[in-house]
């Protein structure tokens, strides 16, 4: 039995179902070697290693999809690809998170302290949104005020103004039409 | 060689030093570059961590831009921006279904999209090699970070897990390459600002590695990387309880010095670890703090 | 007029409970021809072959079919049975109502009409068999081993013994093969040169088997029981009648810095070289790569110093025929290199050696002496570390399988390891421990127990030098994945057991079947495990799969019992369901048109020109005419034939065409 199919109804497949449908990455080929963990820069500092993300994957008892996508692992992944230049089953696994980080988010299961990485990619996606392109100085006044971390790296940004590094204001782009656009027609539509 | 440029957001901002040093020395190696009209950001680590399809619209909207525009090579400096073009490039190549759906979201048609290459592809050791006068006599350590190897599907370099190519170029610009073993290591750049902690860790093996095998200086061809070497580097000295002055260089600026342009224009003023040299070729001795 | 009887099986509840036999037995009697018509519990019991028997006799059958299972099943059986009362055997024709019928379909009334129309249909094919006769082919009774390891000495010495003529060809300068390399073997850690020399120079000595070193198969044709094969004896640039193996030339040989192939480019050889002390011939060969000679015209200080006058700069390679009535095959493999592995190095690491190095090192004939040294520097390394799987299991490069001996060989390589360095630590990381074997499980507990070897279970993911010392970045991931970072002085790789580099080429040659690995296919994986699917050609070894001494030496001899089998007769009698040329009156001889697109479609190579020639010996007309000893009767030829001249005994196109036109 799928572990979402307890707890929803709305997803009938199992998580590793979805991942495959939307990924083309099958967690079954994963034989549990290792190689993954032992080569992830951090996978020390995660509550579930590379390895064993796809083993709760595979073997789908009524919580561990849950336990997956409620974990702090999938937003501490840096997408360095060394994993899949590694993996002797060639298991994208960086596609994989990615999946996985989109449903925790949709369904509400991101781990307390995905907070401040969700809060980046928010300010930082919405950024964009607005003009096309980041704003370095707008995404770090997203970011403090939606996490408020007001005074971390205080002594970094003026340090970068005065190396004229940060534009006060947005360089935006012509059509920003175009790009919002992009962004509406990429949100989903809500079950 | 006629080029078409994607900067990148950073090359704008925190990062405008390599895009002036590759601006200077471009007319130098003979190549021409023409930026993608009114390009927009690739969506970096924040869309594909959350928006497959966003992740896929924002870089094939500037594909299909700098089509439109007749550009078929497109040098793309940022290495983050690279691979987010061609995991996208690949990915509309493989699945003509989805490039269909890109095409309307994007409302911009996508025909085979101009061929990506990164500053590794474009500067050739024979064009540097010909054109220096000020060789760049230290010892060096090439670190190529994550996007220029992988995933080696997508790398164009030969040994992914040992490259040579920029190790190659510098020695054409006059500089040691330093043998080492965090080449391809990652600086934990997606973190940089959520946890500092982190990248502190990451970013402060590197620079252990480099300065134990006697580098004077840590060459990069990646924004993120040279933030979190350059920029994060009291964060890196307080994580590792010393003090650490080893420079950190874009491919561009190392070059563009070996062929005598003014260290102003290559924007080195710019960095947060001053960039400077002994005389004589040492290793960096790191000091207590 | 037809006189054919048809006789319906029940087999038992099979067909019986499916099909209404009674009817079709009914409804097969009306068919014209049909003269006899009976249905039975078991027609393949006694009794059930006897009502056949009596019917052919009572009735003076010209046909049989006998409606009941697979012809694969039974068709021999029931044809025994009418050749024991004189039809012959090929006027007697099976319709299968169980695989084709009962079995895949309800009961019904369609069924069992189904079943009346295979019979119907095979009644109308029986009415145009033809009597047929075996082929007989003679046998000529040498077997040709190629490959010199243990299987091909096992297989050699196997048919020798048996009485048997064997001419064992290898490549390499001395017989021996991987089995030499080795230090000692699993489970029992008996020395591998103490067990093989004996059967080397058993080899070299026995009268039966003719042995050619430094030689490859050129090229073969033929079929089972009469190939003709041509062997390359490459030119040794040394008599070999006249030397005596002095060594004197090896002695005075003034290029020694060769990386030995014997000892895994660990030590160096010269350019006149015997592979190894025991070899077999020992008899030294010039590599013409190498010598000064050969290179610059200059040098000759070996012929200075043979006392027996052996060397021979010009000899040139040599070719020779010889008949043989079978082939095995037991061209062995190769290890992959270290190469391969980015993340490990690519090869550069000195200090990071695959497992055919190991045992060079370990092997008391080797470069160390059996002293465990690292090549860097010659320490005796503090810290190893042994990685299974190392390109095995490994889809990313393109090897899914598993070579099955490196867990076992990687244990002793630890055991033995600890043996010689018993203060060193010995750290094996592995995926699985596959040790299914007499005496295997028990080996590797031993290696944990006793010997104290550190078992990890995971991968590495990368070995980086630092500080002259080799850091290997594993996990354990029986710790949820806790890092193991271990400083060795010596990485040993269990690197993949891969073909031999011109497998593919060889296979082609021999025209036998390979896999997508490029290990050899043999005609069954459980019933026919020694046999290739061409007939005659047999399989032993590593060149069929990776597979260890004991499994390898059980497989020669089952090879060698198959060719003794076959030697056995003098005689091979073969199903004379073969193609055939049409012949007729002159001044046509036959309908062939010459266009020989049958020799280029034939898969056998069974196609051959034959020239019609008028009394006066004047050429007529080349036709083409099928080698009854080699063709396998696939009909490919038939399809492809526009003059229609070509046709397959006991299914010919009349045969085919009546079957279908009836329905």
């Amino acid at each position: 039995m799928s572990d979402s199919g307890h707890h929803s109804g709305v997803h009938p497949q199992t998580l590793a179902d979805r991942v495959e449908a939307d990924t083309g990455q099958s967690a079954f080929r994963c034989y549990q070697c290792g190689k993954c963990t032992a080569g992830c820069p951090l996978a020390a500092e995660m509550d579930l290693a590379p390895h064993q993300i796809l083993r709760l994957l595979q073997l789908d008892l009524p919580d561990t999809g849950q336990e997956v996508l409620a974990s702090a692992a999938i937003w501490l992944c840096l997408t360095c690809e060394t994993c899949v230049s590694r993996c002797p089953q060639e298991v994208d696994l960086p596609r994989i998170m990615d999946r996985l980080r989109d449903e925790s988010r949709e369904r509400g299961l991101a781990h307390p302290k995905a907070k401040d990485i969700l809060a980046f990619h928010d300010a930082f996606l919405g950024s964009i949104a607005r003009s096309g392109r980041l704003h370095e100085v707008g995404l770090i006044a997203a970011y403090k005020l939606k996490t408020m971390h007001l005074l971390q790296d205080v002594a970094v940004a003026p340090r970068l103004m005065a190396r004229g590094k940060l534009a006060p204001l947005p360089h935006g782009i012509e059509d920003r039409g175009a790009v919002a656009r992009i962004f509406a027609k990429c949100r989903r539509e809500k079950p | 060689m006629k080029l078409g440029l994607f900067p990148g957001c950073s090359l704008e901002g925190s990062s405008r030093e390599y895009l002036e040093s590759l601006t200077a020395i471009a007319p130098k190696l003979g190549l021409e570059l023409t930026e993608v009209p009114d390009w927009n950001c690739c969506g970096a680590t924040a869309a594909h961590s959350l928006n497959a399809k966003l992740a896929l619209a924002l870089p094939a909207r500037n594909l299909a831009l700098a089509e439109r525009a007749g550009i078929t090579d497109l040098l793309v400096p940022c290495s983050a921006c690279y691979a987010r073009l061609m995991a996208t490039h690949e990915e509309l190549d493989r699945d003509e279904e989805r490039k269909r759906e890109i095409a309307d979201i994007i409302e911009l048609p996508l025909q085979a999209g101009p061929k990506i290459v990164s500053i590794l592809d474009v500067l050739s050791t024979d064009g540097v090699a010909g054109r220096v006068s000020r060789p760049f006599a230290h010892r060096v350590a090439c670190y190529y970070g994550c996007y220029l190897t992988r995933p080696p599907k997508l790398s164009t370099l030969a040994r992914t897990e040992d490259p040579r190519e920029m190790d190659d170029l510098v020695r054409a610009a006059g500089a040691e390459p330093v043998a080492w073993a965090f080449k391809t290591e990652c600086c934990g750049a997606g973190l940089s600002i959520t946890r500092t902690d982190l990248v502190a860790e990451l970013a402060g093996r590197v620079l252990d590695d480099a300065e134990r095998r006697g580098a004077e200086a840590i060459v990069v061809a990646c924004p993120m990387c040279h933030t979190n070497l350059d920029l994060r580097r009291d964060a890196i000295d307080a994580h590792r309880g010393r003090r650490s002055r080893l420079p950190v260089l874009y491919l561009t600026q190392l070059i563009g010095l070996a062929l005598g342009l003014d260290e102003r224009a290559l924007g080195l003023h710019r960095h947060h670890v001053p960039v400077r040299f002994r005389p004589d070729p040492q290793p960096t001795v790191a000091q207590e703090i | 007029m037809s006189r054919i009887g048809v006789f319906i099986c029940h087999c038992g509840e099979n067909i019986g409970a499916t099909v209404d036999t009674a009817a079709v037995a009914a409804a097969s009697a009306d068919l014209p021809g049909v003269v006899h018509s009976v249905d039975y519990k078991y027609m393949c019991s006694d009794p059930g072959q006897n009502l056949i028997k009596d019917a052919i006799r009572e009735k003076k059958l010209s046909g049989v079919v006998v409606a009941a299972c697979s012809p694969r099943m039974h068709e021999p059986t029931f044809r025994r049975a009418c050749q024991e009362v004189g039809l012959n055997p090929y006027l007697c024709e099976m319709a299968n109502l169980r695989e084709h019928c009962s079995w895949v379909h309800e009961q019904g009334e369609a069924t069992t009409e189904k079943a009346a129309d295979l019979v119907r249909v095979m009644v109308e094919k029986v009415k145009r068999n033809r009597p047929l006769y075996p082929i007989n082919v003679p046998i000529t009774k040498t077997a040709l081993v190629l490959g010199g390891g243990i299987a091909g000495i096992q297989a050699a010495l196997d048919i020798a013994g048996a009485g048997h003529r064997v001419i064992l060809v290898e490549r390499e300068a001395s017989i021996g093969g991987h089995m030499a390399q080795l230090s000692e073997t699993f489970p029992t850690l008996d020395c591998s040169q103490c067990i093989l020399t004996p059967r080397m120079v058993e080899v070299a000595q026995h009268p039966n088997i003719t042995l050619y070193t430094y030689s490859e198969l050129e090229r073969v044709e033929g079929f089972i029981g009469n190939f003709r094969a041509v062997i390359r004896k490459k030119a040794r640039s040394v008599d070999e009648s006249a030397c005596t193996g002095c060594g004197a030339c090896i002695q005075k040989c003034p290029t020694k810095k060769i990386p030995s192939e014997f000892n895994a480019d660990l030590g160096p050889r010269t350019a006149i070289y015997v592979p190894f002390p025991q070899a077999v011939p020992n008899k030294p060969v010039i590599d013409r790569d190498h010598c000064t000679y050969y290179r610059t015209g200059k040098c000759k200080v070996c012929e200075k110093f043979c006392p027996a006058n052996a060397i021979r700069f010009d000899q040139e390679d040599l070719l020779v025929e010889v008949e043989v009535g079978a082939i095995v095959v037991t061209t062995g493999y190769q290890v992959a290199g270290a190469a391969e592995f980015g993340e490990y190095g690519y090869g550069e690491y000195p200090d990071v050696i695959t497992g055919l190095q190991f045992e060079r090192l370990a092997s008391a004939s080797g470069p160390t002496q059996g002293v465990i040294r690292r090549p860097s520097d010659g320490k005796v390394p503090e810290t190893v570390v042994f990685i299974a799987c190392a390109g095995s299991r490994d889809a990313a490069r393109g090897r899914d399988y598993c070579s099955k001996i490196c867990c076992m060989y990687t244990a002793k390589h630890a055991m033995l390891y600890r043996h010689k360095v018993h203060e060193g630590n010995a750290y094996v990381f592995y995926m699985d421990i596959r040790a299914g074997g007499k005496m295997y499980e028990e080996f590797v507990r031993r290696a944990i127990e006793q010997d104290r070897v550190r078992y990890v279970r995971g991968r590495v993911s990368r070995i980086f030098e630092r500080d002259g010392k080799l850091v290997v970045k594993g996990t354990d991931t029986l710790l949820a994945g806790r890092p193991v970072e271990i400083q060795a002085d010596l990485v040993v790789l269990a690197t993949a057991m891969i073909p031999q580099p011109d497998a593919e080429t060889f296979a082609q040659k021999l025209k036998i079947s390979y896999d997508e690995d490029r290990f050899l296919s043999e005609a069954h994986p459980k019933l026919r495990p020694v046999e290739m699917n061409t007939a005659g050609i047999y399989v032993a070894g590593a060149c069929q799969a990776p597979k260890d001494i004991p499994e390898t030496v059980a497989q020669a001899s089952g090879a060698a019992a198959k060719v003794s089998g076959l030697f056995s007769k003098d005689e091979l009698s073969r199903e004379p369901v073969v193609a055939v040329v049409n012949r007729c009156a002159p001044p046509d001889f036959s309908t062939c048109v010459g266009c020989f697109l049958c020799e280029s479609a034939c898969p056998y190579q069974a196609i051959e020109h034959e020239e019609i020639r008028a009394r006066d010996g004047s050429a007529i007309k080349t036709v083409a005419k099928v080698n009854q000893g080699v063709c396998q009767g696939c009909g490919t030829c038939v399809a492809l034939c526009r003059s229609k001249s070509i046709d397959l005994q006991g299914f010919t196109n009349e045969q085919v065409f009546s079957e279908i036109v009836i329905l």
